[in-house]
């Protein structure tokens, strides 16, 4: 069987390749369906959904189209999950792997730092760091790695604490290799299937906290977000709250997308190690 | 005794050093922020070049950062967080009349989220593949998928809005001269929903941890000697299964703690619970650097001491937990 087929052999892995297709997709065609600026007036103010059917689902307090908004708040979500995820897995193994490769006072100093880091709430964090620096979308994906990178560190670490006693790590430092190049050349790449395998949570979890750092006014303010579309419905929940429900259900779909597709991804990979 | 004892001590050192580079990283972090207290305080009461350099003078920002951290250290040793500039009276002061309000949500979110997700867990895990367990393995992933703030938005249209049910926000009615019992319901009322949002979102994992360690302890020896006993379904799961499936839950108490403080800085903005996360709110959009730091360091510290309190609860409840560590 083909990896892909085994993938969609559940249920849940259909529903979560089908959620985040109908993502991509958005974030594909939204600047071909949506030319031109999301942020701009595009009718009269607070038109509710289904009312005209050059904006489907309305306008909001400004009078910007709501749909537009939704196509290009999946572009910011996506950008900011994934770059979030792969700066947080890149932190975290780098990192993981100099611990348990070094051992010794290496060790014991980035394990604290790591403990230091998994000790302050990470939102607070990105709260303050995105405070200091000012909020843009580059900034906005450090904050947040900088508060993930920890798990998939000590997944590393306790994974490369395993491989570095074995054979082929003993043969390449009995050729000459360079400890360095034994970490990152020889131990990191075989640590590396247990740590991607927290990717789907760091993604959904990164997407989480893009939207309430939006919420709370402290995302990109040149991008449409859909913790901001949800902040801006807020001010009118009483006489609109459509605005708030909308970009809120894309934000669990594409969660709970981004969820089951990580659980397909791991019981396929766990059938292929059963099997082999 | 002992053991908890011997235990507790390695972990207090530990913690001190971790505390240490907290305190250190988020005032290095904090100090390279552009515009420094005094120029907060200024723009919001204005004053000319003189006053500046007065009360940089007055608050030690004339010295260097390194003299600066090290008064900042001395004063923390007097459990001094310094001046707040928003508030211009003691940061200390103002954290510890807000804290009580985020530890009543932390607690009552905490005691729903955990023991409603693992009595879930436990009524999904008991029949593992059958109809319940798919329905709640899935409705709690769907929950999880879910932001808590928004979920707090929605609460609001259903049961403030629409129904009238509960109040919209705050901790308590305001200008109302409630006292005793009284006032402890008024402020319970007020906070239905936001521990229901903080709440619920946790209720997922503890659900979906439940379940996967029951699905581990239905396959090992001692539950099938269980059975060969004779003894019945429903006292296999509860005394057997489920108690030693709770024990992980535990642990993810302590590392949640973390999670949860960081939830309720957008859940308390949501409700307007003037707590500590919405002080840490305050202190971000008015630049109080003093305050922003107190409430970061008061936070790790709350976590630290959670996470004590939960080893020492272990180790009361898993006797095989710090018999080895302390031989170590």
């Amino acid at each position: 069987m083909s990896p892909l087929r085994r993938f969609l052999r559940t249920p849940e892995a259909i529903a979560g390749a089908i959620l985040l297709g109908a993502l991509v997709a958005m974030a594909l065609i939204a600047p071909l369906l949506f030319p031109g600026d999301p942020q701009a007036i595009a009718g009269p103010a607070l038109l509710p959904p289904f009312q005209d059917w050059s904006l489907p689902l309305g306008t909001d307090r400004l009078g910007r189209d709501v749909l537009a908004e939704l196509f290009h708040g999946a572009r910011t979500s996506i950008a900011v999950g994934l770059a979030a995820a792969v700066a947080a897995l890149a932190i975290g193994s780098v990192v993981g792997t100099l611990a348990g490769f070094a051992g010794g006072l290496v060790d014991e100093v980035l394990m604290r730092i790591t403990d230091a880091f998994q000790t302050v709430p990470s939102f607070l964090l990105a709260l303050a760091f995105v405070s200091v620096v000012g909020p843009s979308l580059g900034i906005v994906v450090i904050a947040i790695a900088l508060g993930t990178w920890t798990g998939p560190a000590r997944i590393a670490r306790a994974e490369v604490l395993s491989i570095r006693e074995r054979d082929y790590v003993a043969s390449a430092r009995a050729i000459g290799m360079h400890p360095l190049e034994i970490a990152f050349r020889e131990v990191l790449p075989n640590a590396l299937p247990p740590v991607l395998a927290m990717s789907s949570v760091i993604v959904a979890a990164a997407i989480l906290t893009e939207a309430a750092l939006s919420f709370l006014g402290l995302g990109d303010p040149n991008r449409v977000t859909w913790g901001g579309m949800i902040a801006e419905g807020r001010a009118v929940l009483r006489t609109a709250p459509f605005l708030s429900i909308v970009p809120g259900i894309a934000l669990v779909l594409t969660v709970l997308g981004v969820y089951l597709a990580g659980e397909g991804i791991v019981e396929t990979t766990a059938v292929k190690r059963g099997l082999s | 005794m002992t053991r908890a004892l011997i235990l507790l001590r390695r972990r207090l050192v530990g913690s001190i050093f971790v505390l240490l580079i907290v305190v250190v990283g988020t005032f290095l972090l904090l100090e390279a922020a552009p515009g420094d207290a005094v120029d907060a305080y200024i723009v919001s009461t204005g004053g000319d070049a003189g006053m500046i350099e007065l009360l940089r003078h007055r608050w030690g920002l004339d010295q260097s950062e390194l003299t600066r951290l090290a008064n900042y250290l001395w004063a923390l040793l007097h459990l001094d967080l310094g001046q707040s500039v928003t508030f211009s009276r003691p940061t200390r002061d103002v954290i510890l009349e807000r804290l009580p309000n985020t530890l009543l949500l932390m607690v009552s979110a905490t005691a729903l989220s955990f023991g409603l997700g693992s009595a879930l867990g436990i009524y999904a895990g008991a029949r593992p593949g059958s109809f319940r367990d798919r329905f709640l393995s899935i409705g709690s992933l769907a929950l999880y998928a879910v932001p808590g703030f928004w979920l707090g938005l929605m609460l609001i249209i259903v049961f403030a809005v629409d129904l009238r049910w509960l109040p919209i926000g705050g901790i308590e009615t305001l200008a109302s001269d409630k006292t005793g019992l009284d006032r402890a319901a008024d402020i319970a009322i007020h906070l239905i929903l936001p521990v229901a949002a903080l709440g619920f979102i946790y209720l997922a994992l503890y659900l979906r941890m439940m379940r996967a360690g029951m699905a581990e302890v239905w396959r090992q020896d001692f539950v099938l000697a269980a059975r060969a006993r004779g003894l019945s379904r429903r006292r296999i799961v509860l005394a057997h299964v489920a108690r030693n499936a709770l024990l992980p839950l535990v642990t993810m108490l302590g590392l949640q703690s973390a999670q949860m403080l960081g939830g309720s800085v957008v859940i308390e903005s949501v409700f307007s619970v003037p707590g500590l996360g919405r002080l840490a709110q305050e202190a971000v959009a008015s630049r109080d650097t003093p305050l922003l730091l107190g409430i970061i360091l008061t936070s790790a510290v709350l976590v630290v001491v959670i996470n004590l309190l939960v080893d020492i609860a272990y180790a009361f409840l898993d006797p095989r937990v710090g018999a080895g560590e302390a031989g170590a």
